[in-house]
């Protein structure tokens, strides 16, 4: 088990690293910049909603979300690990930034499900 | 340029004052000469009970590590020039326990190289009527770097980690593993997943990258770990979706 939760919390963690740090840039370029200037179309309101109500982009923003919860998570529980040296610690801190990560992908699935 | 530099030099002598205390030497100052010659220079004309380790003066040894004014390097590759005026701080490497002056205790590394069995391993050696083990240039390149390790033991030095949980298998150890992994002659990357996917295996490290700056041969150990820490993960996620294989 112990073995197991290594490689599958530092897979989320990397999966996270790297889809936030391709997608951010591309996000920012998209909505501040392209979109704003009316480069490629899709200037109006209605435009966005559709494409962001479609369940692929809904399905595509709840893996950016889950994946940078389980970043952000795992990097500030080394913080606290390493970082304050609470070694004896770690189970309690475990669940609670995992947990954490875990309760707001869920609160994302649900406004992505409930408002978009 | 000053006729003289002053070395602070980290002592300690179990039998005598008990605690370690720094003492300051002043030696002559030539261009070309490196922290090491400045220490050769004490032992030889100030104090012979000095006691460092060195033997090639070419960094071939590795041997000569040491910390100069907070940073690990081996003082036979690090000259004086670049800590003018001085004085000049010498103290052993960091994270390891101290026999004697500048004398660390290695015996945690040795014991930790041998735990990934850093060596060739076949399941079944082929016999030597049969010839040698032919490689590519692409196969060489393959492990190459990670070859050119020294065990100079500077990359322990510089991990926050090691000194932290002194458990952690530890940068050179890991990146000698992945040059054994890494060679097409070589069967033995199950035997070394053993000790490498532990907690103290390759993930106790947080990718501070210190090891890989510090290195004298750049063998980039951090880059190592993290190309270690990919081939587990997907390993351990293909062992999810197949069944019957383990991670
Ligand atoms: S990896 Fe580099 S710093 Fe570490 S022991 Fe080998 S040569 Fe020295
Ligand atoms: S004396 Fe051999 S590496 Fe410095």
């Amino acid at each position: 088990m112990r073995r197991a939760r290594d490689p599958f919390f530092w897979g989320l963690f990397s999966g996270g690293g790297m889809l936030t740090a391709l997608l951010l840039p591309a996000l920012f370029l998209v909505t501040a910049i392209t979109a704003p200037m009316g480069w490629f179309g899709m200037t109006g309101y209605e435009e966005w909603a559709t494409l962001a109500g479609h369940p692929l982009t809904r399905a595509g923003l709840l893996l950016v979300a889950f994946l940078a919860f389980f970043h952000a998570a795992h990097r500030f529980r080394y913080t606290l690990y390493d970082g304050l040296q609470l070694y004896h610690l770690d189970a309690l801190i475990s669940i609670v930034t995992y947990g954490v990560a875990a309760v707001l992908t869920v609160l994302a699935a649900a406004l992505l499900i409930l408002v978009v | 340029m000053p006729d003289t530099v002053k070395l602070e030099v980290f002592r300690y002598r179990p039998e005598g004052e008990g605690a370690p205390v720094y003492e300051t030497f002043e030696v002559p100052y030539r261009d070309e000469w490196m922290v090491l010659d400045a220490l050769n220079h004490i032992k030889d004309h100030q104090d012979g009970t000095l006691s460092y380790r060195w033997a090639c003066r070419m960094g071939v040894c590795g041997s000569c590590g040491m910390t100069v004014n907070g940073e690990p390097v081996l003082t036979c590759a690090t000259y004086l020039e670049p800590f003018l005026p001085g004085p000049i701080r010498v103290e052993p490497l960091h994270g390891f326990p101290v026999i004697r002056d500048l004398v660390g205790d290695l015996e945690d590394f040795v014991e930790k190289l041998q735990r990934v069995k850093p060596w060739i391993i076949r399941e079944e050696e082929k016999p030597t009527s049969e010839g040698e083990y032919l490689q590519t240039p692409e196969e060489m390149d393959a492990y190459k770097r990670y070859s050119m390790c020294i065990n100079c033991m500077l990359c322990y030095a510089a991990c926050p980690i090691y000194e932290l949980e002194p458990g952690f298998i530890g940068p050179a150890a890991i990146a000698l593993a992945q040059r054994y992994n890494l060679d097409s002659r070589d069967e033995g990357a199950r035997e070394r997943h053993e000790v490498l996917a532990e907690h103290e295996g390759v993930w106790s490290c947080t990718f501070v990258g210190e090891c890989s700056i510090v290195c004298p041969k750049d063998v980039d150990p951090a880059g190592a770990i993290q190309r270690y820490k990919v081939d587990a993960t997907l390993d351990f996620f293909r062992s999810l979706v197949t069944p019957g294989r383990s991670p």
